[in-house]
This record gives structure tokens, C-alpha cells and sequence, in this order.
């Protein structure tokens, strides 16, 4: 890590984005207390990283969950459960909803050994959630997880989203993060390059592409009532709005100035080709 | 709280083990072999020996019985706990855990406790089971055959164990499983070299052979705890006849005892330590 700064609200779906060895992995381990950084500090709810006190309140599942393989999934999350402190009355009922909740109740009663790579990151979510956490750390969920598996990831962090919780999500799977995520930064090097919001005013905000004929300067310069960052390059105008509400009354503007437009497309740039605009196609290593 | 919880799962990780059973298997072939070897023992002695000196024949057999058992205590102890930190620190199996409300030391603390757990069976089921078939196979003959000193003996097996475990765990918090385990066992190999060196150094008078055994015991005193239950378990008189080959020539003192307990105790909290500050 070089200069990590970084300040995630609480109530946030937050995505921690970069290339392999970028340093996401390393991010999520200080900030839950198994690595101490060298320099520098962090807080999480409040309070110095890797408080224990703290951790009552914090979900974590890694990026290859493993236990002792002869344990059951219910034993797994009573075992987890009495760690976090959750009494073994609440653990009878707990334990049961969670299994329903990740799709492991037919398995409830399977040994670990038995489980596959995608049941594994099951459970593991499941024991993430023992402790209702307000601030949950996701490592890679979706790895090895089919496309039900992960269906069912998006719907339980919209779910901790909607409940209040704060959710610190790693992924290289840019579409899942794109539908789930409220903010993302983007990591390279240990360093955040750069964050984007993905919901809320920011994230409306579109550059749009323009094709006319009979431009004036008046009608350039007119535009920017509505737009910022115009620019003209023959007969294509590109400028960028705050959302698609002005769109027509741009429009009136420019054919009252006496422009033939001819063609008008919103430049929606996927978070993929955001990520290789910002972190760049050499992956960062 | 969290320590206990930890231990009850370590205990039942590593009663799981493999190896606890494969050692477990070895013991009862041993058991068995070993009844035998008691059995025939006691049905030729001659009828017309003094019973006195059949007691102390049955005896000897006992300690060479308990010398067995330490060994394959002491070997059971390295080989099932020598993975439990490095191999999951390894496979990030730690993880889940060290990211809950627990403090690292609570964490260690947890399953040294539950290793105690099953040494301590481990240790009690051999030992009793040696003494057990000694007496029982020899009450008719020669009217029973104990231990001269069975707790003292058999606690300080347990340290000897115990001393094992708290070293196996200091290096387990630093380095790879095979790392480990090498420098266990080679440090126990020094002291079992250590000691038969002592044994001989006494036997010829030669105080610098004895200062090297010494030393020996000092880098590790595993060795030292076993001839001293040696010492208390045999017949004051086999002790004094010395022809048994646990005969006490040289003693370890009670010192010795205090300085395993440091040692133990010192490996304990430098593995809490280092465990506390590293990364995982």
C-alpha cells in the first residue's frame, strides 16, 4: 500500500475496485485487524481497526472460505455464532433462517468436506451474517458461485443495504458490482485513483454526442445554461448534462438557433470501460 | 469465554487427527504386546526366586513399558499439534476466526487448551493402561507391581508433553509446519542425547561429559522431565541397584522441574506474543 485514503459513509454499498495485486485484499485485512499497517491509521464504526469490541458489529467472508471440514454447516454457524457472542436459544433460530437464506437447508446437516466450492462461499456469507453486522466485508463473494449463487449475493447485500447496514464489497466482477454498488474507488498500486458515484445526482450526470449541422457560436457558447465540457469537432458536438431532463429543451434551443441536428446519443460508459480508463490495460502490473 | 469455546473446538480438530488415532492404534498394539511380555514374564519366573527380586523384574518391565509411552507421547504431541497454526494460517482457515470478537491470545490460548486436553488424555490413558496391566497381570503372582510415585510420574510426562506443545506452538507462530517440526524434534533429539550423556558421564565420573549433558537439558529439558518421573516412578531399590537402565546415576533436580515449567511457560507467552503482533 502506498497512500490509501479512503472514507466510506455508513448506510453505503461500497466497491473496492483494481487489477490483481492492487492491494484490495491487503485494504480489507487492515481494516479488520489481521494485518496492522506500517504507517498510517484507520477507523472502522468509529473506531481504531481491528478493535475486537468492534468486530461484534462486523461480517466478514473471505475470498476462499474454508473450516474445519468435519463440521456440519449448522455446526459451522453455532461454532461462529458463540464466537460472536449470539446465545445459543437465538443460534436454534439463526441458524436454520440463515441455511434458508443462502439455499443450504437440504445441506444442513452435510459435513464441510462434502461441500463444493460454491456451497463453501454459501455458508461462508452465512456466517457473515450471524451477528445481523453493521458494516459487512465481502472478499470476492460471487468466486465460484454459479449464476443462481450469485443472483443470491445481489439480493442479500440489497437486502443488508435496505436493512441499514454498510457493505465493503471486492470484486472483479465489474457487472454484479455495477448493479449492486452505490460508490466505487478505484485501487491501483495501493493507491485510490479515483471514486465514482454509481447512484444518486453524480452518477445521472451523461455526455452526450451530437451530430449538426449549422452550429453558430452563439448557440456553442448558448449551451452552457444546461451543459459543461461542450466541445465541437466538425459536425459532432459533445457536451455533458446533469441528467436526460434537458434534453429536449437543448434540443428547441438548438434548432430555434437554426441547427439541423441530425443525430443525438447518450455515451454511457460501462463501469469495464471505466475501469480500463482509470486503472489502464496493462492491469497494474 | 471465547478461549473455551476455542478449546472445545481445537480439542475435537485434533482428536480428529489422524495421526491421534494412528497413534492411538500404536499404543493399543503396544498395550497388548506389552501385557504379553508381562504375562510370559511373570509364568516363567522361577518359582524359587525370591519375590522380592520378582517384583522388582516386573518392575523394570513396567518402566520399560513408561519409557515407551513417553516416547510415543512426546512424538503423538509434535506431530498433531506441529500444523495447527502454520497450516491454518496457510489455508486462511484462521481468518474466519481471528476476524471475530475474539483477542489473539484468546484465540492461541483457546487451542493450546484444547492440544492440554487431548495430550492429557492421550498421557493418562497410556500411562494408566501400562500400570493397570501391570498391576492386574501381577496381583496373583507377586501381589501388584505400582509406580513407586505414579501422580508425580505421570505429571511429569504431562510436562514433559505439554513442554512440547508450548514449543511446537511458538515456532508453529512464526514458521512453516516442516520448519516446525524439525527443530522440535531436534531440539528433543539434543535432549535425549543430553541425557544418556549425563547417564554415562555419572557412570564414568567424568564431570565434563556431565556439564555437556547439563547443558544439553538446558536448551531443551524435554528428556530431563522424563528420567526425573523415571527416578520417582522405579523402586527406590532398582534406583539404588542401578541395573535398570532408567537407573537415577544422575537426578535432574527440582530446579530442572522449575526451569521446564519457565520454559514451558516463556514458549507459551512468546507464542501469544508473536501470534498477537503478526499478520494473518
Amino acid at each position: 500500500m502506498r497512500s490509501l485514503t479512503l472514507e466510506v459513509p455508513r448506510g453505503e454499498v461500497f466497491g473496492f475496485l483494481g487489477p490483481n495485486g492492487a492491494g484490495k485484499t491487503t485494504s480489507m485485512r487492515m481494516l479488520l485487524g489481521l494485518a496492522a499497517p506500517s504507517d498510517g491509521r484507520a477507523r472502522v464504526l468509529g473506531r481504531p481497526a481491528g478493535e475486537v469490541g468492534t468486530r461484534r458489529k462486523i461480517g466478514f467472508l473471505p475470498e476462499h472460505f474454508s473450516f474445519y471440514d468435519w463440521l456440519t454447516a449448522t455446526e459451522l454457524l453455532q461454532f461462529h455464532g458463540r464466537l460472536y457472542g449470539v446465545s445459543r436459544a437465538d443460534l436454534r433460530r439463526r441458524a436454520p433462517a440463515l441455511l434458508d437464506l443462502v439455499g443450504l437447508t437440504d445441506h444442513a446437516d452435510k459435513r464441510l468436506r462434502d461441500f463444493s466450492k460454491g456451497m463453501l462461499q454459501r455458508i461462508g456469507l452465512a456466517q457473515a451474517l450471524l451477528n445481523d453486522p453493521e458494516l459487512i466485508f465481502l472478499d470476492e463473494p460471487t468466486s465460484g458461485l454459479d449464476p443462481v449463487g450469485r443472483r443470491l449475493v445481489r439480493d442479500v447485500i440489497k437486502a443488508q443495504r435496505e436493512r441499514g447496514a454498510t457493505v465493503f464489497l471486492n470484486s472483479h466482477l465489474l457487472s454484479e458490482v455495477e448493479i449492486t454498488c452505490d460508490r466505487v474507488a478505484f485501487i491501483k498500486h495501493g493507491e485510490v485513483l479515483e471514486t465514482r458515484e454509481l447512484r444518486g445526482a453524480a452518477a445521472e450526470a451523461m455526455r452526450i454526442s451530437m451530430r449538426a449541422r449549422k452550429l453558430s457560436e452563439e448557440a456553442v457558447t448558448g449551451l452552457s445554461s444546461w451543459a459543461s465540457s461542450v466541445r465541437l469537432e466538425g459536425e459532432r458536438l459533445t457536451f455533458t448534462v446533469d441528467g436526460a431532463d434537458v434534453l429536449p429543451e437543448i434540443l428547441r434551443f438548438l434548432v430555434g438557433r437554426g441547427a439541423d441536428v441530425y443525430e443525438v446519443t447518450p455515451l454511457r460508459t460501462s463501469l469495464e470501460e471505466l475501469f480500463l480508463q482509470i486503472v489502464g490495460t496493462d492491469g497494474g502490473l | 469465554m471465547g478461549t473455551w469455546i476455542m478449546a472445545g473446538v481445537t480439542f475435537r480438530e485434533a482428536a480428529r487427527k489422524k495421526v491421534l488415532w494412528m497413534a492411538l492404534a500404536a499404543g493399543a498394539a503396544f498395550l497388548c504386546l506389552f501385557a504379553n511380555g508381562v504375562y510370559f514374564q511373570l509364568k516363567d519366573l522361577n518359582p524359587h526366586t525370591n519375590i522380592m527380586l520378582k517384583r522388582q523384574g516386573v518392575g523394570a518391565l513396567m518402566m520399560v513399558g513408561l519409557y515407551a509411552v513417553d516416547l510415543m507421547a512426546v512424538v503423538m504431541t509434535v506431530l498433531t499439534s506441529v500444523d495447527t497454526l502454520s497450516g491454518e494460517l496457510a489455508s486462511g482457515t484462521i481468518q474466519a476466526v481471528a476476524t471475530k470478537p475474539i483477542s489473539r491470545w484468546e484465540l492461541l490460548l483457546g487451542k493450546w487448551l484444547g492440544f492440554v486436553g487431548m495430550v492429557t488424555a492421550y498421557v493418562a490413558l497410556m500411562v494408566g493402561g501400562v500400570t493397570a496391566i501391570t498391576y492386574f497381570l501381577s496381583l496373583h503372582r507377586v501381589g501388584g507391581v505400582l509406580p513407586h510415585h505414579l501422580l508425580r510420574g505421570v505429571g511429569l510426562i504431562w510436562l514433559e508433553c505439554i513442554l512440547m506443545l508450548s514449543l511446537t506452538f511458538r515456532m508453529g507462530a512464526s514458521f512453516s509446519t516442516l520448519t516446525n517440526g524439525v527443530v522440535a524434534l531436534g531440539l528433543h533429539g539434543i535432549a535425549f542425547v543430553g541425557g544418556w550423556i549425563e547417564q554415562f558421564a555419572a557412570l564414568s565420573n567424568s564431570p565434563r561429559a556431565l556439564k555437556v549433558g547439563i547443558t544439553a537439558s538446558l536448551i531443551m529439558p524435554s528428556e530431563a522431565m522424563w528420567r526425573r518421573a523415571a527416578f520417582e516412578m522405579q523402586s527406590p531399590l532398582l534406583n539404588a541397584l542401578g541395573f535398570s537402565p532408567f537407573s537415577a546415576l544422575s537426578v535432574p533436580s527440582n530446579f530442572m522441574i522449575l526451569y521446564a515449567c519457565l520454559y514451558m511457560a516463556l514458549a507459551l507467552a512468546l507464542a501469544l506474543r508473536r501470534f498477537s503482533q503478526r499478520d494473518l
